[in-house]
């Protein structure tokens, strides 16, 4: 690097993910993504018209949680699924029904729902998994409705279409997290502590494993990969993320209703991942950050008709901008550092 | 607190048939388990047909390329709210609103394909998968934005007095929908083994290459085939509105259950998916009528599952074949 490098141009960096020093610039950008969710609630919350970007935040970090899990299955072991709301929706469920009728400690219910979409996603996964691009992504998605109606139908159990509410909130060793700001601070605690993990999974033996099916799952068998397992294996952590997530969206929202988790909810986490940009995990929190920001604040101008922005978005990148837009900032960093 | 993403609270899980099963319950109050088991089997054979034009939909595109086209539900729901269009709004009469609403649904099949799938050329699958989900969102949102969400409807073709079989009350207009898959089915059947451009079509599937160096033009054949899709699956929607409505959002649904029909009867194969829709069409119907109601979307979707998980090739398919194809 010839110029002595400025704050700003260290600053622009933060977000560079280039292949040549992935490692560094995974703490660079760790360092910077920190730091910017340290500072947003300080100015967010004594700038009163963007007071309720804290809230907003909160459901970026949630949905994050799930995408993490879509980026690590579709970018890195190029397996897609359509079915990823299901698996947000019976953590989210388990959660709420375990505190509301058993009336359980809610971290414990939170294990019980992670422990339960384990096996679901372990006993779809292993059959699911051996078929390959359109089947997958049509038997992902049937399982997705499958669970929604179960959602719809077990009226005793989920209070039916018409959901049931009065979840309690979280608390941490007596401290309640009953305002925004505290469960900003849960939420995106547990997105970096994932993220790291998920980072540190990448570059492990795993990761590299995973990026092997992702170009040829012949060449990797051949290798000696067992594909197959690490495929489970994925698909399995992706979907404890996505319990998880659902586990913090019911203690936050405290109400429950299978709309929630509808089709439409599963093809908007895949979007998000693809319009971030799917062969990078910063890509599918940028793409999160984006749509969850657009879908609930700068949208709604359009009211209802948000789904056809959604549509021309979402058809624009895959088109145009096949990376996603990850793959814009090191090229505008580029850009930046010449001039 | 409003959820930011899950939408708006939605009665039940897209129902494509509603109307017709609460038209069901109706009748079968009255009349003998005979009657209820011939009611059934007419309404699981009506709607078992439009699962067939669905599957036969994905089948046309995927014989030329190997696509599954996730936006083929959306022609069926454009199909039925073109009509609702040309017969209600504009009042033309019912032939030329039926040719029109083909016709301009075709067009919107041929479009796609010109937009979206054919500067694609070379995409990975998931790139294909991820192309025509953004379609379909883009159709629906078109659509909600033309129609709201509201369901419509419009009158049945030959007048609304039912038919009496065996006691069971059978509407007319299931007539026309076994009338129109059936014509629909042979017409596809000889258009792909008996003409010029269907054979041409055919060879695309088989291997791209060879069919370009005997001088086939593959572009344009994809180009058909993504046009006579969108052509049945709009003859599919015209039929089924007047007996169970049509709203912006019935188009996932179908698609999935048309889909699982396409795999059940083997992908690719004309007779297998009519087999196989009907058929699925049938146990969905029995279901629903003698056992629950509820989850009558979900048996032909855990048939979809089970199939997959067990017999990916389907019933009719050949499994040696399927094995060597990219899924």
């Amino acid at each position: 690097m010839p110029a002595k490098p400025t704050k700003l141009t260290q600053l622009a960096k933060l977000c560079v993910f280039s292949n040549v020093d992935m490692k560094s610039s995974n703490r660079k950008a760790l360092f910077g993504l920190t730091l910017f969710l340290i500072l947003f609630p300080l100015v967010a919350m004594n700038v009163s018209a963007i007071g309720h970007y804290v809230d907003i935040m909160i459901f970026v970090g949630i949905y994050c949680l799930i995408n993490m899990g879509l980026s690590l299955l579709m970018g890195y072991a190029g397996q897609i699924s359509l079915g990823h709301a299901a698996f947000f929706g019976l953590g989210a469920y388990t959660s709420g029904i375990l505190c509301t009728k058993f009336s359980m400690s809610p971290w414990l219910a939170m294990i019980a729902g992670v422990g339960l979409t384990a096996l679901v996603a372990y006993i779809v996964g292993v059959p699911s998994l051996k078929l390959k691009g359109h089947y997958l992504a049509m038997a992902t998605l049937g399982f997705g409705v499958i669970v929604q109606i179960f959602f719809n139908e077990e009226v005793s159990l989920t209070g039916g279409p018409s959901g049931f509410s009065d979840i309690p909130g979280l608390s941490i060793l007596g401290f309640s997290l009953d305002n925004d700001l505290s469960y900003y601070i849960l939420v995106w605690s547990l997105v970096l502590l994932t993220l790291i993990f998920s980072l540190n999974v990448i570059h492990s033996r795993i990761g590299r494993a995973l990026r092997s099916l992702h170009d040829s799952q012949v060449a990797a068998d051949a290798m000696g990969v067992e594909t197959s397992r690490y495929k489970v294996m994925i698909f399995v952590l992706s979907a404890v993320y996505a319990s998880i997530a659902g586990s913090l969206y019911t203690h936050y929202v405290g109400f429950l209703s299978p709309s929630s988790f509808d089709l439409f909810l599963s093809i908007k986490l895949v979007m998000m991942v693809v319009v971030g940009g799917m062969h990078n995990i910063w890509g599918a929190l940028l793409g999160t950050w984006l749509l969850t920001f657009l879908g609930n604040e700068w949208l709604h101008v359009f009211h209802d008709f948000d789904i056809l922005v959604y549509g021309a978005i979402l058809l624009a990148v895959v088109m145009f901008l096949p990376d996603g837009l990850i793959h814009l900032v090191p090229r505008m960093s580029r850009v930046w550092k010449r001039g | 607190m409003e959820a930011p993403l899950g939408g708006g609270p939605k009665p039940g899980p897209l129902g494509p048939d509603s109307l017709l099963w609460c038209e069901t319950f109706l009748v079968m109050t009255k009349i003998t388990l005979a009657g209820q088991l011939v009611q059934y089997l007419f309404t699981g054979v009506t709607v078992g047909s439009i699962y067939a034009m669905v599957a036969v939909g994905f089948n046309i595109i995927y014989n030329v390329t190997d696509i599954i086209n996730f936006a083929q539900g959306e022609f069926v729901m454009l199909g039925g709210l073109i009509m609702v269009f040309f017969t209600v709004t504009a009042k033309l009469p019912l032939p030329l609103a039926f040719v029109l609403t083909v016709a301009a649904v075709t067009g919107v099949g041929a479009l796609m394909e010109r937009f979206t799938i054919h500067p694609l050329k070379n995409a990975s699958v998931l790139t294909m998968i991820i192309v025509t989900i953004a379609v379909s969102i883009l159709f629906k949102g078109i659509a909600m934005f033309i129609w709201g969400k509201d369901p419509y409807i419009f009158p049945p073709f030959s007048g609304s007095k039912p038919l009496f079989i065996y006691g069971a009350a059978i509407q007319t207009q299931t007539l026309w929908v076994l009338f129109m898959t059936a014509v629909m089915v042979v017409l596809m059947t000889i258009f792909f083994k008996k003409t010029r451009y269907g054979k041409a079509m055919l060879a695309c599937a088989d291997n791209p290459e060879a069919a370009r160096l005997v001088g086939i033009r593959v572009n344009t054949m994809i180009l058909i085939s993504f046009a006579l899709s969108a052509a049945i699956g709009a003859v599919a929607g015209a039929v089924m509105t007047p007996i169970s409505l049509m709203e912006y959002d019935r188009g996932a649904l179908l698609a999935l259950k048309g889909f699982g029909a396409a795999v059940l009867g083997g992908l690719g194969s004309f007779y297998g998916a009519v087999v196989a829709g009907v058929l699925l069409g049938i146990i969905e119907s029995m279901c629903a009528g003698l056992v629950s109601s509820g989850y009558k979307d979900a048996v032909a979707l855990i048939l979809l599952l089970l199939v997959l998980y067990v017999r990916p090739s389907g019933l009719f398919g050949n499994v040696e074949a399927s094995k060597i194809k990219e899924f």
